[in-house]
This record gives structure tokens, C-alpha cells and sequence, in this order.
């Protein structure tokens, strides 16, 4: 049997400008499917990920409707994560960063989503077994 | 021995700081530590034969282990044969392996 690690990651990009957001999904998904207890502390623009007004839509410009168009949500993606870490075992602790959720107006998070501060990264990645921290480019 | 798992995602002729990680990884490992490096998204244009394939030889030679995440190959059309010798691919679970086994994973 798998041994259970806890492992933070830190994301800093706003949802659906960055292919960082993307490897980042794919580098939780993995831990997600081990079972592994995983924190992520999102900061600055990656607060929006979580945002729970995300909307799908239609694209006028190529016709197509908004079934058709199927367009990802990343507050989905994370609903699935904790989902996918549940179900093996694990779980999810998401925290937002509360001064960053204020600026962007982003408060209205899905369920399982808290928020917190800089200070609560320092101990997510002081209980954990690694850390991993995925910077916005500079 | 420290192990390290340094992840490039820049692309090597949009960035010129992409050469900073090869350095820190060439420099890591000829200081006694054990060093891998994964490209991702567009870093994979570094694993290709052709101008950058000087920096995957001097990995190498340094005794780095170069490997190229699997998807971002796909996502560019990059094949197996096209890249450059020493490069080998990953998938991207190879980054929880690192993180779980303790090493030092850090991102560019």
C-alpha cells in the first residue's frame, strides 16, 4: 500500500491565461488519484479558479451554442479534484487568499474552499511532506 | 545527497533565463547532488535535436538526467525521433514522484 504524503502546492495564475494553470491540474490530478492529502494556496490571480460564478457560454463567433461549446470551468476542475482525492482516500484543503479575493471581487467560492492567508501557506508547508510552489512569470 | 527535480517551462528561444535553470542543474550536480530536469509546456522545445540539443549534452554531461513531460510533447507534435539524444520522456506524475520521495522540486 501507497504511503499517504501530504503535499502543498502554491498556483499564482488567474484562470485561462497560463498553460502553468493546466500542468498544475495535471500535477493534482496525479496526487488526487494516489490518495494523497493535498493543500493548495492560491494566490493572487489563481484565487479566481474557485470563483463559483464561472459561466459557460456560447461562441457567437464560431456559431456554436453553449452545449456545444463545452467550455471548461476551472471551478469544476477543482470540484472534480476533491472528488477524485475523496474517492481514494485523500482530500483537499483549498485556501484562497482572503487580501486577493478581496481585490478581485472573487469571494463567491465553490464549496470546500476557504479562505486564508499568507501566513496559513507557512503551515501548510510546514506540516507537509513537500512542497511545490508554481509562480506566475516574472 | 540532495536530490533535485528542476521543471523548465519556458520556452528556450522566447526566454533567454531558460539557460539560468541548466546552469543551476549543471552546477547542483558537479556539486555532489543528484539532479533531473523535466521540460514542460514549452520548455519541450528544448528537447528537440537541433539548437538547443548543446544544453541537453551539457546535462548530460554533467550527469542530469533530461526528460520531456509526455503531453507537452503531443500538444506540439514533437515524436520520439525527433528529439535529441539523451532526452527521455516523462509523464507528469514523474513530479509527484520527486515531491514524495522528499527532493527538492522547483519550477521555472
Amino acid at each position: 500500500m501507497r504511503e499517504r504524503k501530504t503535499l502543498t502546492f502554491l498556483l499564482m495564475d488567474p484562470p485561462y491565461e497560463s498553460a502553468r494553470t493546466t500542468t498544475a491540474f495535471r500535477v493534482l490530478q496525479v496526487a488526487a488519484q494516489r490518495g494523497y492529502d493535498i493543500k493548495v494556496f492560491a494566490y493572487e490571480g489563481a484565487v479566481a479558479l474557485s470563483f463559483a460564478q464561472q459561466t459557460a457560454h456560447a461562441n457567437a463567433v464560431h456559431g456554436r451554442d453553449a452545449e456545444t461549446e463545452h467550455h471548461p470551468l476551472p471551478k469544476d476542475w477543482i470540484a472534480a479534484l476533491m472528488r477524485d482525492a475523496t474517492a481514494n482516500g485523500g482530500r483537499i484543503d483549498w485556501v484562497n487568499c482572503g487580501l486577493c479575493v478581496d481585490e478581485r471581487g472573487v469571494g463567491a467560492a465553490i464549496e470546500g474552499v476557504r479562505r486564508g492567508s499568507p501566513a496559513d501557506f507557512w503551515k501548510l508547508a510546514t506540516d507537509s511532506d513537500n512542497t511545490l510552489v508554481i509562480p506566475t512569470r516574472g | 545527497m540532495a536530490s533535485y527535480l528542476l521543471i523548465e517551462s519556458r520556452d528556450p528561444f522566447e526566454s533567454k533565463d531558460a539557460s539560468y535553470l541548466s546552469d543551476l542543474a549543471v552546477r547542483l550536480a558537479k556539486a555532489g547532488s543528484s539532479v533531473s530536469v523535466l521540460l514542460v509546456q514549452n520548455g519541450v522545445f528544448a528537447a528537440r535535436r537541433g539548437t538547443h540539443a548543446e544544453t541537453v549534452r551539457r546535462l548530460a554531461a554533467a550527469g542530469v538526467d533530461v526528460f520531456a513531460d509526455d503531453f507537452s510533447l503531443r500538444e506540439r507534435a514533437i515524436t520520439a525521433t525527433s528529439l535529441a539524444d539523451g532526452v527521455k520522456t516523462a509523464a507528469i506524475g514523474s513530479v509527484i514522484d520527486h515531491l514524495a520521495a522528499g527532493h527538492k522540486v522547483l519550477w521555472h
